[in-house]
């Protein structure tokens, strides 16, 4: 055990909190929420993904299933109302995953204020970026939607309901092109870590599923960086056109 | 051996530190570190300087008490604690920097001695199990499986140095925490407080300024007794079960 050191005020130093329970108080239940809203949007990743590679079967196709999501849940549904409801959904996730980051990143840092003189390598490159890669993951994902929703930022004339085209508009600038590509690259590490660390948060984790998680953390990654890559690729050698 | 040395030196909590470089020479290399360390003291002490505070107790590496990062890595090179690190483990000519545990949960109180009493207060708030005092009992009258008790011995061999939160970049301390939840959450004997347990320590844990888990498992690496990392998620489980538990109650 360690040794109660005494020595003047130091050792008298209160703690910086009154101890409670309360799950949000916890950095146990912050990252608990961390990981539940991370693993709601990394499913939304794998459709998002599947419904992108329709791309490559042509304009009709890839143009009717952006319709479908209009219908998606009819005639239960009203027109629209699936897609708002997953708007809704993933906006309470990306928020809740980003303020519980916000607040975690904001205590960790406190409690680490000096740093060693004697640095060294630290953890792997997705372990270490993922604040920012999650800042980057974020600012992009504004620029997405409104590239290729609402059309407000988009290069050439945006059409609604034609989003075939409007795919193509996006991958033939070369701004477009970068910007997506980083970012799918970020979303690949980002996953990498981001998996792995919420099946250990959520308990799932043990020794003998080491390597099984693993492996299916760094087989997303790779699927959906691969897979959404492959549509500016696709624009840009013509596959897509 | 000749080494040279960059050691943190601090007055006491108040005061600012600064590393200050030494030259020792004569180093055998089948010292441990703490016994270079002492080699530098007595000449510091024969030029009048007041010599280098650092804990050390029992140096066998079963106490716990020794706390040096070296080089940047708690307690050097090798995963074992300071004192049982052999000065083999460098080279003649190195330079080597010695620098004190950091985290806001644990203030430097001088030089490389840092005030561990937080570890202390995460196990009074859960980390013991209640029992009658008296004749001792039956040792046969509560069974526990084979499985069961290595899992607890592999966890009740923490010392509670606190490598794990020198090592963690956000400071924190739940490798510690596991270790004491998962030896006892599993045993019999530690049942009773299972749930309570958990919830007591690491809220205490948190209530100290320890940093939450990233998962970059340097708390694992730099563990003296080989603490895993799967303790965490361990520990997360027992958490959540405990918190399921106590919204039904």
């Amino acid at each position: 055990m360690a040794l109660a050191t005494k020595s003047g005020r130091n050792t008298a130093r209160p703690p910086a909190a009154a101890p409670t329970r309360g799950f949000w108080a916890s950095t146990i239940g912050k990252k608990t929420v961390m990981a539940a809203s991370g693993l709601i949007m990394l499913a939304y990743l794998v459709a998002h993904v599947t419904g992108n590679l329709k791309v490559f079967f042509g304009p009709e196709e890839f143009n009717g299933y952006g319709h479908w999501l209009r219908v998606m849940g009819a005639p239960v549904l009203h027109h629209q109302w699936g897609l708002w409801i997953a708007r809704i959904v993933l906006l309470t996730a990306v928020v809740a995953h980003a303020v519980s980051a916000y607040q975690l990143s904001r205590r960790d840092i406190k409690a680490r204020p000096t740093a060693y003189v004697h640095r060294r390598k630290g953890a792997s490159y997705a372990t270490r970026t993922m604040r920012w890669g999650g800042v980057v993951l974020g600012l992009f994902i504004v620029w997405h939607v409104l590239d290729l929703t609402t059309g407000t930022v988009h290069a050439g004339g945006f059409e609604e309901g034609r989003p075939y085209q409007n795919v193509i508009d996006t991958f033939s600038t070369w701004y477009g092109n970068v910007i997506y590509i980083v970012a799918m690259l970020a979303v690949g590490l980002h996953v990498r870590h981001g998996f792995w660390s919420a099946a250990q948060t959520l308990g799932i984790g043990n020794a003998r599923r080491e390597r099984a998680l693993t492996f299916l953390a760094n087989a997303l990654a790779l699927v959906l960086t691969a897979g959404f890559i492959a549509v500016p690729v696709g624009v840009m050698t013509g596959v897509v056109s | 051996m000749r080494l040279n040395l960059r050691v943190w030196r601090q007055k006491n909590g108040d005061a600012e530190g600064a590393m200050a470089t030494y030259r020792v020479d004569g180093i055998s290399p089948d010292m441990s570190f703490l016994e270079m360390l002492d080699t530098l003291n007595e000449e510091l002490i024969l030029r009048g300087e007041d010599p280098v505070a650092f804990d050390h107790d029992c140096r066998e590496g079963i106490c716990g008490a020794c706390s040096l990062v070296i080089n940047g890595d708690a307690h050097g090179p090798e995963r074992t604690t300071s004192c049982q690190l052999h000065m083999r483990s460098f080279r003649d000519g190195d330079t080597i920097d010695v620098e004190p545990w950091r985290a806001a949960a644990f203030p430097v109180v001088k030089d490389l001695v840092v005030d561990r009493s937080a570890f202390d207060r995460i196990i009074q708030a859960g980390g013991y199990v209640s029992v009658p005092t008296g004749s001792a009992p039956e040792a046969h009258a509560t069974p526990v499986p084979k499985a069961d008790a290595d899992h607890a011995f592999e966890h009740a061999e923490c010392i509670g140095c606190g490598a794990c939160v020198a090592a963690c970049p956000n400071g924190s301390a739940m490798l510690f925490t596991s270790a004491k939840v998962n030896h006892l959450g599993v045993l019999p004997q530690g049942a009773p407080e299972r749930e309570s347990r958990v919830l007591d320590m690491v809220a205490q844990m948190d209530a100290e300024g320890f940093g939450g888990c990233t998962l970059t498992g340097e708390c694992a690496t730099a563990c003296p007794k080989g603490i895993p990392l799967p303790s965490i998620a361990a520990m997360n489980k027992e958490w959540l079960r405990a918190r399921r538990k106590a919204g039904r109650s």
